[in-house]
């Protein structure tokens, strides 16, 4: 099966630190759901600003969608970008936008009219249970209803993969099951889905999806293979 | 290629902020005013001077000492000259009028020696050292005097002024253009976690940079319109004397020209802002990932 990602020796530091992630190999396949978990400070949210391009390796090569991205120029990335959709920990929602235009803000980047924008934005507050809140902006929101906009705007136009940091770390066990279940509806429709988490729960709660272990910044595996995720706590 | 200039409602909304808000729009106001009243004086200066210039490259004056007894003789001698064009002879007694304004009545002593004149216009192959010569026979003393030669240093000086307006016009120009380039730098840092989600999305450099270009246009063409207004109701104030002038300069003034320069002034400061922030922005940008 295609893959989506594939790292390959991949180190990360920041500036002349050590490296925070090391010798990463390993690929993720199309169409596949995959759980990224560890301790705090293994690593997981550098692994992801990799995967959705907010940062570069300082060793190693990745592939994204199929191309060499590791020393691409960075104005052949935003096409890329477009095709990744990201929940950040921080929901890193434009404060001094309602959450209209925060959840628009994928689709006018890619050029679209706001007649083409307007039913999509609205169909999708419906979803998270936020259409009576289109026009409230962040500060107003209480912290679930920000992490709902932010999933919002990641699915919005509905990327090929998918890449959440804690994505239910601030709704309640509701709404955290209506969340993982429109990643994994997204996941069927062939969505690639990394989630980052600590929730044991949730994981036991997706059948199928696959485990990416980081611990002091390489992958728990010795043999590179993704395995299935435990029934256990981690 | 103008496509920027049109942006919806949704697009302007995302750099947020009040219209015309910063300093931005105030500091272009400051230098669209003084860009536009050097370059006022400039032209000014120009238009002086080209016309200064041109009204004594043929002119001449024949001085005459002693009072001019023997005027009427010389002006037939200038008039028989081949090449004298017109002529205007200026008798002792309205040297003395024209003296008074200034020394009051002693300008009529008969101690106060006051050489009569005859101002001529020639051609360029006018023969100066003949007619010199016969002037002389007929009351020695008398010598031509060439208005460029006397007139010369005060040209070279308003040729000179002119041009310091210009290089003025040109700082000025300059530091406008620094000064929006920290407007640039500032709105970017300002709006830098906006800048950041929206290249997370996949906004391109261009995409972001069509935004500050446009609110710096916006910026740039309101300071440079109120700018330039203040600056045009000085000017008019100022030509309120511009008899004065006239009479100073021999009426030299602003021409169609001249205006329609200034006219296009404010916005050709415009388009150096939008087009020193866009360069400005262009740059920061592609030091982020």
């Amino acid at each position: 099966m295609a893959a989506v990602a594939e790292f390959d020796s991949v180190g990360l530091r920041y500036g002349t630190g050590a490296e925070v992630l090391r010798d990463l190999d390993f690929r993720l396949r199309t169409g596949s759901f995959y759980f990224l978990t560890g301790p705090s400070g293994a690593g997981k949210t550098s692994l992801l600003k990799l995967l959705y391009l907010a940062q570069r390796p300082t060793r190693g090569r990745i592939k994204l969608f199929g191309e060499e991205l590791s020393e691409a120029p960075r104005e052949a990335l935003p096409p890329f970008r477009r095709r990744i959709g990201v929940v950040f920990q921080d929901f890193r929602l434009i404060r001094h936008l309602s959450a209209f235009d925060n959840v628009a803000l994928p689709l006018r980047v890619n050029g679209a009219h706001d007649e083409d924008v307007e039913g999509p934005v609205r169909e999708m507050l419906a979803w998270v249970g936020l259409a009576d809140r289109a026009s409230a902006r962040p500060p107003t929101l209480s912290g679930g209803e920000q992490q709902r906009v932010a999933i919002a705007r990641a699915v919005i136009n509905r990327p090929e993969l998918l890449v959440a940091d804690e994505p239910t770390g601030n709704v309640d066990a509701d709404m955290a099951n209506r969340l993982m279940g429109l990643f994994t509806a997204m996941n069927r429709l062939g969505t690639t889905v990394v989630v980052a988490t600590h929730d044991v729960g949730l994981i036991n709660a997706t059948p199928g999806a696959q485990l990416i272990r980081l611990e002091n910044g390489t992958l728990v595996d010795p043999t590179g293979t993704l395995r299935n995720p435990p029934r256990s706590t981690s | 290629m103008f496509d920027w200039l049109f942006v919806s409602p949704a697009e302007r909304r995302l750099l947020g902020g009040p219209r015309f808000g910063g300093p931005t729009p105030w500091v272009i106001a400051i230098m669209s005013f003084s860009i536009m009243l050097i370059a006022a004086s400039g032209l000014a200066l120009a238009s002086t001077a080209a016309l200064v210039g041109r009204s004594i490259e043929a002119r001449y004056t024949l001085q005459v000492p002693g009072g001019g007894a023997n005027l009427g003789k010389l002006v037939e001698a200038v008039r028989a000259t081949p090449g004298v064009t017109s002529i205007e002879a200026v008798p002792e007694r309205d040297m003395r009028q024209t003296l008074e304004r200034w020394l009051g009545p002693e300008a009529q002593s008969a101690e106060l020696p006051v050489p009569a004149l005859i101002d001529f216009d020639a051609t360029t192959d006018v023969k100066l050292t003949p007619l010199e010569q016969r002037a002389r026979a007929i009351t020695p003393g008398a010598r031509i005097v060439a208005h460029r030669d006397s007139v010369g240093p005060l040209l070279h000086s308003l040729r000179l002024l002119q041009w310091v307006a210009f290089g003025l016009v040109l700082l000025l120009s300059i530091a406008a253009a620094a000064a929006v380039v920290l407007a640039a730098r500032g709105a970017l840092d300002t709006h830098r976690f906006t800048i950041e989600v929206m290249h997370g999305i996949g906004a391109t450099d261009i995409q972001v940079t069509h935004l500050f270009q446009r609110k710096i246009l916006i910026d740039a063409l309101a300071g440079s319109l109120a700018g330039a207004f203040a600056a045009a109701l000085v000017l008019l104030l100022l030509a309120s004397g511009a008899a004065l002038a006239g009479e100073l300069t021999g009426g030299a003034t602003l021409g169609p020209v001249d205006l329609a320069v200034l006219a296009l002034l404010p916005f050709a400061l415009t388009i150096l802002a939008t087009w020193v922030a866009r360069t400005a922005v262009l740059r920061s940008l592609r030091k982020a990932l």
